[in-house]
């Protein structure tokens, strides 16, 4: 009974862990700390293969795919802290300590029966009792229990499952559709142009200039232009601070071109 | 006996609460295991008060239930965190009216 006494506080405390616990790590961590503890219990109460399965199927393998999948969706995502139900927290507790209390209540006052012991059904040892009652009384359950494994794996691996819709371009393809669009529109077959190098700027969103001043988009990834729409004139604004500057202090007659609102054709005149 | 009896009632009683109060799903499921878990310990337990191993096989089969159920049960969340982007229970309400 010294082994319950000092696990049974450890579980409880546990499990709270699980209520509370801020992130799913932890509360995978508190699930773990049940877990063993449980299996220690099973061992203190002659069940000795229920013990090893416990710690190897429990603990080994349900825990593992619980940590799997946190690392999958990520470790880091919280949880929402808004309630979508009003009221709802403090009516689950009240309905949970009413349900714990009750049940408490009702089994503390019908379990009376002597405690028999499992010494008598554990002769053979345990695993032996267990093994005669599972192919003897249970042996219809069991098979059932094979079907409903293999009905699980299947299922898990549909549901898991992505299906490849398109087949993928190989290289070989992508080359020539660039050249096939080279062909018939005229577009640029190699290199595109690399994001913009400046003196005080240098990285992947700035936007490389034309030679006309203007900053050119399709030098920016697909990605962060979407995503920032002020891009363009972000560059723009700083390039034209720049050109503003050189134009001030007039370096030889050299006229800096103008940014401006031209799409690129006037900027011969001006210059 | 009583006293594993009570443990196992308050475990219940602490997952049951969980799943009622917790929104991300993955820790909505490990309280559903805790819960399955506390039913094992007092299967476990009656069978010892009983002297025969059939609480023990029960718990057996209970094991076994579990383990395909998780299984499957992650399989759903993570299908559905590949087209959600979220494992929040309430954002799962594609099915309303």
């Amino acid at each position: 009974m010294i082994t319950f006494w000092v696990l049974a506080p450890l579980m409880v405390i546990a499990a709270l862990g699980l209520l509370f616990a801020r992130k799913a790590v932890h509360a995978a961590l508190c699930l773990a700390v049940v877990m063993i503890s449980l299996a220690m219990l099973y061992a203190a109460q002659d069940a000795t293969f229920l013990f090893a399965v416990q710690i190897i199927v429990y603990t080994g393998a349900i825990m593992m795919l619980f940590l799997f999948v946190l690392m999958l969706v990520g470790v880091e995502s919280r949880e929402a802290v808004v309630e979508a139900i009003k009221g709802q927290r403090i009516a689950a507790a009240v309905v949970g300590l009413a349900f714990g209390a009750t049940a408490t209540l009702a089994i503390g006052q019908t379990v009376s029966a002597a405690v028999v012991g499992l010494d008598d059904a554990n002769q053979y040892g345990n695993i032996h009792g267990l093994a005669e009652l599972l192919f003897s009384d249970y042996v219809v359950a069991f098979q059932f229990t094979a079907a409903l494994m293999i009905v699980a794996v299947l299922g898990a691996m549909v549901l898991a499952h992505r299906e490849i819709l398109v087949k993928p371009k190989t290289q070989y393809e992508r080359a020539e559709e660039r050249i096939k669009a080279f062909g018939d529109a005229g577009s640029h077959p190699g290199v595109g142009a690399t994001p913009g190098v400046y003196a005080r700027h240098n990285a992947v969103d700035m936007p490389a200039l034309l030679p006309d001043g203007t900053p050119l988009e399709e030098s920016v990834s697909a990605v962060i232009r979407n995503r920032q729409q002020d891009l363009p004139t972000r560059g723009r604004h700083d390039v034209e601070a720049t050109l503003s500057q050189i134009n001030d202090e007039d370096l030889g007659g050299l006229a800096a071109p103008q940014l401006g609102a031209s799409d690129g054709s006037g900027e011969q005149e001006d210059a | 006996m009583t006293a594993y009896i009570t443990l196992s009632m308050i475990l219940f009683s602490i997952g049951a609460v969980g799943v009622l109060v917790r929104r991300n799903a993955i820790i909505v499921f490990m309280c559903v295991e805790l819960m399955l878990n506390s039913t094992n310990l007092a299967f476990v337990s009656f069978a010892r008060q009983h002297g025969n191993l059939d609480g023990q096989t029960a718990a057996f089969f209970v094991m076994v239930v579990a383990a395909a159920e998780v299984v499957i049960g992650l399989a759903i969340i993570v299908s559905i965190y590949r087209a959600r982007r979220s494992t929040n229970v309430d954002e799962a309400n594609l099915l309303k009216a």
